[in-house]
């Protein structure tokens, strides 16, 4: 993993995110193949929305590449030296029972931040997503959409070079549903690789800068935005985006 | 008839603040809260770490862990009293027959519950938190830490439920303490005494002041766990 | 590991908890749990702390355990009442000496109706025989304790071998077994301290006593400098002797309850 303090700098200039690669990557579990094999390069600048059916095998494409997984066969590969700091926002958020506050120090201190640089990072991460207001409540209070903003906070000031989110807006209302993807354009905007699932068509259309379309756990598209909604070239994906449009 | 006498016996007791009850009362909650909080020291990371880890025998180590909580206080008694008796192999420390053999048999007690139910909650809570944690780089290691304070209220209860058996036990502390009169009597042992002696109204209004003593220790931790509660969550 | 663990303790006995910190001097007195129940520890050992300075801490448990106790070196000196059992001690080299104290005497408790007439009894096998024959409910403290073994004696002198639904063996000591006699109304040989003492006596009430052969003798061991030496021993022959004194002697007589002499001094 690379330096906390060497990224914190080189993050302020924006370079390229690390490319993502997947060679030949399969999943199974109890002799049950679920994923792959699965080629492909994430080298663009994003975001990069993952797509399909339910079923599909987003979930644990994204495990994969974070590494919650280990591949049954093949390689996930990363560009540039060593893995690249990554963080992973879940469909529900998990957080301590603890202050909102003391939830992104703890993450803080985990990566060996000394105290008072915790702290500070830690009240500016809940000022830019709108939490100042809830920083001494307890975690668990607040409500769906603060707690996914809370961890999008937490993933904030790891200053990830990676950013993976889970369906992260399918279980809040509209008005939360904003207020994330604002903060994902943020992460964006800060130069960190975006690898995001959802099923929401519209919330696609309005994120992806590419897309990673899978059904029956392989890969079966993955083109610029804009080429996938116009003219996507996969039957599945056709059939999906058909679908979607048949309300 | 019987019953009465001991409620009234109880209240005198506790309204003339007989200084010989007072130094058994004393007796009996230094000892019982050190050997709990020296099984929490040593129990709370064992079960934390059992939860944490995969290790052959792991299966064998909760049952017997489980088992345990069911060890028998003369038992426990009886296998520390072997150990610290001078023909045994601890005899050099002469630690017979004090406090600090009490201590020692109520922690072997003890720390068989704590350590089983820690385990079991900080299983609970690594399934929900166990992706989250290794998302954010943290070592197995680093966990137990995390976890233990985050089942800090459950953590509570399991450790008033560890005072509850070290405060309620009498054969541990019989057999290594031997209730010597002014050094290693304790309310439980007092109680034994006088029921052998036929003193029963005294013997159960020392139980209604030991019950009483247990009470107010669980209000207390009660009361601390629910203003920590309102205050963080 | 070890020294880590040596040094908690230390630090925890040092604490405090010790009521009688090390500083005074003391030993270690394993006696019977009817001995303390008596109440004569409470009368004469502040007696012998007074003129020698001298803490005795009694550990009273049954005969056996007493026994066992000093056999392994945890006692440094041990007062009981079997005197077979401490002759024995002695030969197997455990003590190197054995005196008598004093005695007490055992007496036969039962319900107020006597259902087997043995307040009239002639001698104590008269009383155990016909107990026996009337197959009255009797309880049997059957810990191997030295109250124990004498009442197996008392049996057989009577000629009698205790056995049926009216002969309870309670593994118990003094104390609880006079408790389920109470509560059973039951017959049953205790010694005259613990009954004096007693508090629960519901029906009970004293029907036999005065025969020579309930006698109960107390003995005193100076235990073996060789196989423990580690023992206070100084200070253990100081009671040792200090017990069959003019002193110890009278104290032992002077203890009364109720007005009544339990212990009766008889050291040569």
């Amino acid at each position: 993993m690379t330096s906390f303090n060497a990224s914190l700098q080189a993050s302020s200039a924006l370079l390229p995110p690390p490319a993502l690669c997947f060679d030949g990557v399969t999943f199974s579990h109890e002799d049950k193949q679920l994923l792959g094999p699965c080629s492909f390069n994430l080298d663009g600048t994003g975001p990069t929305l993952v797509m399909g059916p339910n079923g599909a095998g987003k979930s644990l494409l994204l495990r994969l590449a974070h590494g919650l997984l280990a591949p049954t066969q093949g390689r996930v590969a990363w560009s540039g030296e060593g893995r690249p700091r990554q963080a992973m926002v879940f469909q529900q958020p998990v957080l301590l029972r603890r202050s909102a506050v003391a939830n992104l120090t703890h993450a803080l201190a985990v990566n060996n931040v000394p105290r008072r640089t915790r702290v500070k990072l830690a009240y500016d991460a809940l000022e830019r997503f709108g939490l100042s207001a809830s920083a001494h409540t307890p975690a668990r209070v607040l409500s769906g959409g603060e707690q996914q903003r809370l961890a999008l906070a937490r993933a904030w000031v790891l200053s990830p070079q990676v950013l993976f989110l889970d369906e992260p807006t399918s279980a809040l209302d509209p008005a939360a549903i904003k207020a994330v993807e604002a903060a994902v354009r943020e992460f964006h905007q800060r130069g960190t690789r975006i690898v995001m699932t959802t099923h929401d068509l519209h919330q696609a259309r309005r994120l992806a800068g590419d897309v990673l379309f899978l059904s029956g756990g392989k890969v079966r598209e993955h083109t610029a935005a804009e080429a996938f909604f116009d003219r996507p070239v996969s039957r599945e994906a056709q059939a999906y985006i058909a679908g979607e449009l048949v309300e | 008839m019987e019953n009465n006498n001991a409620f009234e016996v109880a209240l005198s007791l506790l309204l003339n603040l007989d200084a010989s009850l007072f130094q058994i009362v004393a007796l009996s909650l230094q000892v019982s809260i050190l050997a709990v909080l020296i099984a929490a020291v040593l129990g709370f990371p064992l079960g934390a770490a059992v939860a944490l880890w995969r290790f052959p025998g792991r299966g064998g180590l909760i049952v017997v862990l489980n088992a345990l909580m069911g060890l028998p206080p003369v038992v426990a008694g009886l296998m520390v009293y072997l150990l610290l008796s001078r023909a045994g192999p601890l005899g050099d420390w002469g630690l017979l027959f004090t406090p600090s053999a009490m201590i020692v048999a109520q922690v072997v007690l003890v720390l068989p519950i704590l350590a089983a139910l820690s385990r079991q909650k900080v299983e609970e809570l690594l399934g929900e938190y166990r992706e989250q944690f290794v998302s954010l780089g943290m070592s197995r290691l680093r966990m137990m830490p995390t976890l233990l304070w985050d089942a800090r209220f459950a953590l509570l209860t399991i450790l008033l439920a560890g005072f509850g058996r070290a405060s309620a036990e009498v054969g541990a502390v019989m057999m290594v303490g031997g209730n010597i009169e002014g050094v290693t009597r304790v309310m439980t042992t007092s109680i034994v005494l006088e029921t052998g002696k036929g003193n029963l109204p005294l013997a159960l209004g020392l139980g209604i002041v030991l019950l009483t003593l247990v009470m107010l220790v669980n209000a207390g931790v009660y009361w601390v766990g629910e203003l920590t509660r309102r205050r963080t969550g | 590991m070890k020294k880590t663990l040596r040094l908690i303790l230390a630090v925890m006995t040092s604490m405090g908890l010790a009521q009688a910190a090390y500083a005074d001097d003391y030993i270690t007195l394993a006696s019977t749990t009817s001995t303390e129940n008596s109440g004569l520890f409470d009368a004469i050992l502040p007696e012998f702390k007074e003129a020698t300075g001298i803490e005795v801490r009694v550990v009273a448990v049954g005969t056996g355990q007493a026994f066992e106790i000093a056999r392994r070196g945890d006692a440094d000196s041990l007062l009981v009442h079997d005197t077979t059992g401490e002759q024995r001690f002695v030969e197997n080299g455990h003590a190197s000496e054995r005196v008598d104290v004093m005695y007490n005497d055992f007496v036969l408790i039962g319900p107020a109706d006597d259902p087997a007439s043995i307040s009239e009894a002639q001698s104590a096998s008269e009383a155990f025989g016909a107990i026996a024959s009337a197959e009255a409910p009797f309880t049997s403290r059957g810990d191997d304790s030295g109250t124990h073994r004498a009442e197996l004696r008392f049996w057989e002198n009577a000629g009698v071998e205790p056995d049926g639904d009216w002969y309870r063996e309670l593994g118990s000591g003094m104390g609880p077994t006079l408790n389920t006699a109470a509560a059973m109304d039951a017959y049953v040989m205790s010694d005259r301290a613990s009954w004096v003492a007693f508090g629960n006596r519901q029906n009970l009430t004293l029907l036999f006593e005065g025969d020579e052969v309930l006698f109960n003798q107390y003995g005193s061991l100076l235990l073996s400098r060789d196989k423990h030496p580690h023992l206070k021993h100084d200070l253990a022959e100081q009671w040792h002797k200090w017990l069959v004194s003019k002193q110890g002697q009278q104290a032992i007589a002077d203890f009364r309850v109720d007005g009544q002499q339990l212990f009766f001094p008889n050291a040569k």
